[in-house]
C-alpha cells in the first residue's frame, strides 16, 4: 500500500518533550517516528512554522454517546472532534445504552474507534452495573479486554461500601477508578453553582459541599485499600486543597480539570441558556482561581474536556430540565491557552503526557524522538481565531464559547502514522 | 419597551410610567362600560404552563377590556402533554399571529428563553421561583395609592412574610420596594430564606413578633402546605406560632398599616384571622388593581394609541 510507505516530514515546529524544547523537523515512516534533524526530506511535507510538536493530546473524558445517543454524537464524529482538538487517543464514558458495563459494549465502542481511524478510541468501563451504584461490574473479564479506567461518570458512587468494594477490586487488578463526585442528596434538581445568581434567578443550587464532601470520602477510602483514585472535572477551590493534602501524604489519586471550569463563571447563567447548564456546575472566580493554580502546581494532574454532546431539541427546554453538559473536543487547546498562562511543555504536560500516564497508554504521551509512536499534534498558541458553532465537526453544537475568540489552534493531527487532520481540516 | 420579564428590567422611571398609567386604567375599570378600543386587532396568547386561574382570569380580562383578542392556551389540555417541545408549542402559536405572550411557567427563566422563538412581545406572568412582575406592580401600585403617591414608598418598613425561598412574588417585590426606597424585612424560617442575599438591601427577622408593632406593610405570602417539612419546622403548629397572623398579632399592628396577600390564602396555615375583619386589608383590592396593572402593561407594550381610551370610545 503505497501510503502506509509514505513517509511524512513535519518541517519547522519545535518540538516539546518533557526534557527539551528545540526546533527539529520530524519524519515519520510506516507509523514511526523514523528521523528527528535539520533538513529532512518526505513524500508528504506539512509545513510546522511557528507551531510545537508534541506527542498528541489525550483526553481523559469524552462522551461519544453512541451506542444509544447517535442524533448527539457517533463515535465516528467524535473522534474527527478530537482530531480536529488535536487528540489522539480519547476515553469514551460508559453512559451509553447499553451502559460499558460488560464485554461486549466495550468491545464494540473500541471497534468501532478502529473503523472511524480518526484517534484511538479508549472504551473506560463502570464502576457497577447500569452505573446504578450498587452492583459491581465484572471486573476481572473487562480488566482482561483492556479496560484501565472505571467510571460511572454523570453519578457518583453514592454507597461508601460499594465505592470500597470496587476499590479493593481495582487495587487488586491495579486499574484506576475514576469518580464523578457529587453526593446526590445534596444536589437533587439543582441547575446551577449555589451561589448569589442562583438564589436570585430562582433555581436549585448545587453546592460545593456536594463535590467535597466525596471528594473527602474517596481519599480515606483510598487510604483504606491503596487502589488508584482519579477525580474527574474537579470544580471547587475546596477539592483542590482536599487533593493537594492526599498528594502531599503519597495518596494514589489523580485529578483533571475542565476548560470551562477554568473559564466561565456562573454567573454566564443569568439569561438563562441551558448551553452554560454543566455538571459540575460552572462557579466562582474564587473557585477557578484555585483551580488554576492547582493545575500550575501539580495537584490537577491534567485538563480533561467532558465533551458531551447535546441534540439541539434538548437545549432548547428550560433551565431545569435541559441535560448538563458542553462540547469541549475542539476548543480545549484554545480555551486553557487563552484563560492560563503555560509554557508549551505545561500544555503538553496537562493535555497529554500526564493523561497518557493516567489512563495507562502505551502508545500514547510518549516523547517526539525516534522509534517512538507516531501519535503527533502539530500546534501552535498564537492563531487568533473565532469559535462558530456552526464550523464544528461534532454532530451537536452546544459550545458555550460560541462567538468568542481563543489563542491557539491545532494546525496538523496524525494518529498511527496518518495524517488525520491537515492545516485543521479533517481528512476523512 | 418590547417585554416585560423581571422587574430587574423596569427602570424606576418606567414603573412610575406603568403605575401612572394603571391610574388611567383604573378609571376606565369604574366607567359603566369598561371597555376601549385601545388593542383592537392585537391578539394576546394567554399560554399557561402551569395552572393559575386567577392570574390567567386578571390577564385575559385586562386583554379584554382593552378589546384585544385573547388565545388561550393551558397546558393541561395541550399538545405538551403530548411531548410538544416549548420551542414548537411558541412557534405554533406565533404562526398564528400573535403580537403578546403572556406566560406562565413552573420553570425559572422559561419566559425570557421564550423570547427567541417568537417576534412578539413576552409578559412573564410568573416562572417558577423567579418573578412576577406585575405581581410587584400590582402590589406596588396598592401600596402606594393606598398611602399616598409614589414617594409614599421611601421610608416605608415592609415586613414580607413566609416562605421567601421559593417565592417569585418575593423576589419580585423585593426588588420592586427596595428600589423605591422602602425598607425590606425577610421573616422566614431561615431553611426558607434564599442564600446569598447580602447584596438584596434586605434585612431578616425569625419571627413575626420582632416586626409586627412597627410594619406600615405586612406582606403574608402563601406558605404551602408541602413546604413545612422543608422548613425545618417540626409541625405546622411550630411554623404557625412563629409566622402566621393571627388574631392577636393583627391587634398589634399600627391602625394605617396595611395588610396583604397575592392569594390563595391558606386560612388556618398563614392567615389564622378572617381577612374581612382587618381593617387594614388590601388583599381584594390587590385583585382590583391586578387587572389595572395588566392592562397598563399590555398597553404600554403593545404600544396601544390612547386616544382609544377616552369616554365615548366607540368598541
Amino acid at each position: 500500500m503505497s501510503s502506509a510507505t509514505q513517509s511524512i516530514v513535519i518541517r519547522g515546529a519545535q518540538i516539546v518533550n518533557p526534557d527539551a524544547v528545540f526546533l527539529a523537523d520530524v519524519r515519520i515512516v510506516n507509523g514511526i517516528i523514523e528521523a528527528v534533524g535539520e533538513n529532512l526530506q518526505g513524500d508528504l511535507v506539512l509545513d510546522g512554522t511557528g507551531c510545537y510538536i508534541s506527542s498528541g493530546f489525550v483526553d481523559l473524558h469524552t462522551h461519544l454517546r453512541e451506542p444509544g445517543k447517535e442524533e448527539a454524537e457517533t463515535i465516528e464524529s467524535g473522534s474527527r472532534a478530537a482530531a480536529l482538538g488535536g487528540y489522539t487517543a480519547v476515553v469514551a464514558m460508559p453512559n451509553t445504552d447499553p451502559a460499558q458495563d460488560n464485554v461486549a459494549t466495550v468491545l464494540f465502542v473500541r471497534e468501532r474507534g478502529i473503523e472511524a481511524g480518526l484517534c484511538e478510541v479508549v472504551p473506560s468501563g463502570c464502576i457497577t452495573v447500569g452505573r446504578l451504584g450498587r452492583e459491581l461490574v465484572p471486573y476481572d473479564s473487562l480488566s482482561r479486554v483492556g479496560v484501565t479506567l472505571f467510571t460511572d461518570d454523570g453519578n457518583g458512587v453514592q454507597d461508601a461500601h460499594v465505592m470500597q468494594r470496587a476499590l479493593t477490586a481495582a487495587a487488586r487488578l491495579g486499574v484506576t477508578l475514576a469518580q464523578h463526585c457529587e453526593v446526590s442528596a445534596l444536589t437533587e434538581g439543582a441547575v446551577m453553582h449555589d451561589g448569589a445568581c442562583c438564589s436570585s434567578m430562582g433555581v436549585p443550587g448545587w453546592p460545593s459541599e456536594a463535590e467535597e464532601q466525596m471528594v473527602r470520602r474517596d481519599i480515606a477510602l483510598v487510604r483504606l485499600t491503596g487502589a488508584k483514585m482519579h477525580f474527574l472535572h474537579l470544580s471547587t477551590a475546596g477539592s483542590v486543597q482536599l487533593v493537594r493534602d492526599a498528594k502531599a501524604e503519597g495518596l494514589p489519586v489523580t485529578a483533571e480539570v475542565t476548560p470551562h471550569h477554568l473559564s466561565l463563571l456562573d454567573e454566564m447563567l443569568l439569561g438563562f441558556d441551558p448551553i452554560f447548564k454543566v455538571n459540575p456546575p460552572l462557579r466562582t472566580a474564587e473557585d477557578i482561581a484555585e483551580l488554576k493554580r492547582g493545575l500550575a502546581d501539580g495537584t490537577i494532574d491534567a485538563v480533561a474536556t467532558d465533551h458531551a454532546p447535546h441534540a439541539g431539541h434538548t437545549k432548547e427546554q428550560p433551565l431545569d430540565t435541559a441535560p448538563p453538559g458542553m462540547l469541549g473536543l475542539e476548543t480545549a487547546l484554545g480555551v486553557v491557552n487563552t484563560a492560563l498562562t503555560l509554557t508549551a511543555q505545561q500544555i503538553a504536560q496537562v493535555m497529554s503526557w500526564a493523561p497518557a500516564r493516567i489512563a495507562s497508554l502505551p502508545q500514547q504521551g510518549r516523547p517526539i524522538a525516534v522509534g517512538e509512536p507516531a501519535n503527533i499534534s502539530v500546534w501552535n498558541t498564537t492563531d487568533v481565531w473565532t469559535v462558530s458553532r456552526h464550523d464544528l465537526a461534532s454532530r451537536s453544537n452546544n459550545t458555550p464559547y460560541h462567538g468568542m475568540e481563543l489563542r491557539g489552534r491545532v494546525r496538523h493531527t496524525i494518529y498511527n502514522g496518518q495524517v488525520v487532520v491537515q492545516e485543521g481540516k479533517a481528512l476523512k | 419597551m418590547k417585554h416585560l420579564l423581571s422587574t430587574h428590567d423596569l427602570s424606576v422611571e418606567q414603573m412610575i410610567s406603568l403605575l401612572e398609567t394603571a391610574d388611567y386604567m383604573s378609571e376606565i375599570n369604574t366607567r359603566s362600560i369598561s371597555k376601549v378600543p385601545a388593542l383592537r386587532g392585537k391578539t394576546v396568547a394567554s399560554v399557561f404552563f402551569e395552572d393559575s386561574t386567577r392570574t390567567r382570569l386578571s390577564f385575559e380580562t385586562a386583554a379584554k377590556r382593552l378589546s384585544a383578542d385573547v388565545l388561550t392556551f393551558s397546558a393541561a389540555s395541550s399538545s405538551v402533554n403530548k411531548g410538544e417541545s416549548l420551542r414548537d408549542t411558541i412557534e405554533t402559536l406565533s404562526a398564528m399571529g400573535v403580537d403578546a405572550f403572556v406566560v406562565r411557567h413552573k420553570s425559572s427563566g422559561a419566559p425570557q428563553q421564550i423570547t427567541q422563538w417568537t417576534n412578539a412581545s413576552v409578559l412573564n406572568a410568573g416562572d417558577g421561583w423567579h418573578q412576577h412582575p406585575t405581581q410587584a406592580l400590582l402590589d406596588t401600585y396598592t401600596i402606594t395609592r393606598s398611602f399616598g403617591q409614589l414617594d409614599s414608598m421611601k421610608g416605608r418598613t415592609i415586613a414580607i412574610v413566609g416562605d421567601i425561598k421559593h417565592s417569585r412574588v418575593a423576589r419580585s417585590d423585593i426588588d420592586m420596594f427596595t428600589r423605591l426606597g422602602a425598607e425590606v424585612i425577610l421573616v422566614a424560617p431561615s431553611a426558607l430564606l434564599p442564600s446569598h442575599i447580602e447584596n438584596w438591601g434586605v434585612t431578616t427577622a425569625s419571627s413575626i413578633d420582632e416586626v409586627i408593632n412597627s410594619v406600615d406593610v405586612l406582606y403574608m405570602l402563601r406558605m404551602q402546605r408541602e413546604r413545612i417539612s422543608a422548613s425545618n419546622m417540626p409541625s405546622l403548629r411550630e411554623y404557625s406560632s412563629h409566622y402566621a397572623l393571627t388574631v392577636e398579632r393583627a391587634a398589634r399592628l399600627s391602625p394605617h398599616a396595611l395588610v396583604m396577600h397575592p392569594g390563595p390564602i391558606n386560612r388556618g396555615i398563614e392567615m389564622m384571622v378572617d381577612p374581612s375583619d382587618l381593617p387594614g386589608s388590601r388583599i381584594l383590592q390587590q385583585v382590583t388593581n391586578g387587572i389595572a396593572v395588566r392592562m397598563a402593561v399590555l398597553f404600554t407594550l403593545l404600544g396601544g394609541d390612547l386616544t382609544a381610551t377616552a369616554t365615548g370610545g366607540t368598541v
